[in-house]
């Protein structure tokens, strides 16, 4: 029988613990199968964040390191200028990156830190059961908005690959969405390059990941992907919003 | 080596870079400036890392991550500072990364003010971070010692994979003496340090069959293993209780009435109004605890001559290391206590005077 998939070398054997319908999954499979084809899974590290990826160290099979809860940022840079022959990642959630981690992440791609980010964006947070995020949608019930996200209370989502567009030294940035294969297909092409960045010490790299989250929305797998295209796409559009290496400044 | 005459603050952190630190993470606050300063100039100099953090918490998360690939790392800053880094020590020391952290002491609560304090106490020896978990608190008393406790820190902090703190002040940071310095670790030994004894760390591997892969980390949700965890921290903490205890002692003696206890800069100004006394007759004698932690219990309480009528704790807080003093005395004679806050440091006359009172 022949083989045409098979479990990437960069993922341990051990079974992820996400919810049915979860996209951490999928955003795992990405990364690791982007550094297996690569050839960098001897000399990565990365740093797992606090939130519903915080096993992430037991899932990817090469050193990693927890962070406290939004400091992934300063963590990958201790870790990157400590051993500059390793590729750094971190992976964080929009609790973690947007909210309590927002000066970390700010100011490693100010400084062009030469590690990859990728951000999962699932307008929720997840771990501690379904809270407002960063990037809740305006009018979006939580269990800390139970009336919807009130924008004169609260203000509106934030948009961070907007918000990082501003600085000069990041070297590419590109949200993406996971509601589809073709979706997904287009985002593997994303993590792709933004590891060959790193592994080409081009400077900071940032992929956000437009994803869902049925257990704490309260709607099917499928659904939620209907409900994600629906509000969250055109609120966070996909598209590159850097990328030095093709010329988009 | 001839001696330099330099700052605290400066000496510090040359020893540092002598003994191998590499990566240096901080942010900038008074009176520990010409620290971080000193860093930015000479860092790319040696060919290490001198990053300025966007906050005080991300500097101790750098160092965090550094300490984590296994490379010696340093922080410092000052008391409201210290106070910020709290969450990354207690990570540090619950994950066993190997760091040094630096306490230039100023007067608190709050903003407080710039002057010389020593009311970080509690917080560098009884944990200002969360959880179960000790630093090893090591506290200088000229510049000279300031320098020399640098090297004596990364080596305990890789011996034990734990965070180390000196516990300076204001004082000291700002005081120029004279100071020789040690050998400085040539590149070579540098390199070699950087996994002796390092095994648990994030590096390369050399294929992938090398080794299975490392964490970094002090999450576990099982509570049977994470009772493990913080027992086996705390043997590692009961090996350097009975090592690494340093302390000195000061005219100490059977003819001793009194006996005082303090450290740091304080100490310095006890040992002044000592001398005095015993020109008038009078003798005192000085327990000077070198490491806060693990603290000298033992050696004060077998300090306490036949003769001595009263235990005084000298501290420039509002009395913080009594509470360890009276453990130590455990009621065996009274422990009084004289102390100045606001970054008032108290003169030799006013110890002295203190002192006589209770002859």
């Amino acid at each position: 029988m022949e083989v045409i998939a098979t479990r990437p070398k960069s993922l341990t054997k051990l079974p992820f613990t996400y919810c049915p319908g979860c996209q951490h999954g999928v955003a795992h499979r990405l990364i690791a199968e982007s550094i297996d084809e690569l050839g960098m899974q001897n000399n990565m590290t990365g740093v797992a964040p606090v939130g519903c990826s915080v096993f992430a160290y037991k899932f990817f099979d090469f050193d990693m390191a927890e962070a406290a809860h939004g400091r992934a940022p300063a963590v990958a840079t201790g870790m990157k200028r400590a051993r500059p022959e390793m590729h750094v990642f971190t992976y964080q959630g929009d609790g973690d990156l947007a909210a309590i981690g927002t000066a970390e992440i700010v100011h490693a791609a100010n400084r062009g830190e030469k590690i990859s980010v990728f951000f999962v964006n699932n307008a929720i947070y997840g771990m501690t059961g379904g809270q407002m995020a960063p990037t809740t949608l305006p009018g979006m019930k939580t269990s800390t908005s139970p009336y919807g996200r009130n924008v004169d209370d609260i203000g509106y989502p934030i948009r961070m690959c907007e918000l990082l567009a501003t600085l000069v030294a990041p070297y590419y940035i590109e949200r993406v969405s996971l509601l589809s294969p073709q979706e997904i297909i287009k985002a593997k092409k994303a993590v792709l390059k933004a590891l060959t960045y790193n592994k080409e010490g081009k400077g900071f790299t940032f992929i956000e990941f437009v994803s869902t989250c049925p257990t704490n929305w309260g709607v099917d797998p499928v659904k939620s992907r209907d409900w994600a295209r629906e509000n969250m796409l055109p609120f966070f559009k996909a598209g590159v919003y850097r990328d030095k290496g093709e010329g988009v400044e | 080596m001839a001696k330099i005459l330099m700052k605290g603050n400066e000496a510090v952190a040359e020893a540092a870079i002598r003994a191998g630190c590499r990566l240096y993470f901080a942010y900038p606050i008074t009176p520990q400036s010409e620290l971080i300063e000193y860093m930015a100039k000479m860092m790319p100099k040696v060919g290490g890392t001198f990053i300025q953090a966007e906050s005080e918490v991300a500097a101790i998360n750098m160092v965090y991550g550094a300490g984590g690939a296994g490379k010696r790392v340093m922080t410092s800053s000052s008391s409201p500072g210290i106070s910020l880094k709290q969450e990354g020590i207690s990570y540090i020391a619950g994950a066993q990364i190997p760091a040094v952290i630096i306490n230039v002491q100023r007067g608190g609560p709050g903003l407080g003010d710039i002057q010389p304090g020593q009311a970080d106490y509690f917080q560098a020896v009884k944990g200002g971070g969360h959880g179960d978990y000790h630093l090893i608190v090591l506290a200088p008393s000229s510049v000279q010692e300031f320098a020399d406790m640098a090297a004596d820190a990364f080596d305990l902090a890789d011996k034990y994979r734990n965070p180390v703190l000196i516990l300076g002040d204001g004082m000291l940071g700002q005081m120029m003496e004279p100071v020789e310095f040690k050998h400085a670790k040539t590149d070579e030994e540098i390199a070699k340090l950087g996994l002796q004894h390092k095994d648990w760390c994030i590096f390369p591997k050399k294929d992938e069959n090398d080794r299975h892969h490392h964490e970094i980390n002090s999450l576990e949700l099982d509570p049977s293993v994470l009772e493990k965890h913080v027992l086996n921290i705390y043997s590692k903490y009961a090996e350097i209780e009975k090592k690494e205890i340093r302390y000195e002692q000061y005219n100490v003696s059977p003819d001793n009435e009194v006996l005082c206890v303090s450290f740091g800069t304080a100490s310095r100004i006890v040992k002044s109004a000592i001398d005095d006394l015993k020109a008038k007759g009078k003798s005192v004698g000085l327990i000077r605890p070198i490491t806060l932690w693990p603290y000298p219990y033992e050696q004060i309480a077998q300090a306490i001559g036949p003769r001595v009528k009263k235990v005084y704790v000298l501290e420039l807080n509002m009395g913080q290391m009594i509470d360890d003093v009276k453990v130590a005395v455990c009621g065996k004679v009274p422990v009084e206590f004289y102390g100045r806050v606001g970054g008032i440091v108290f003169t030799p006359a006013e110890v002295e005077q203190k002192l006589e009172e209770s002859f």
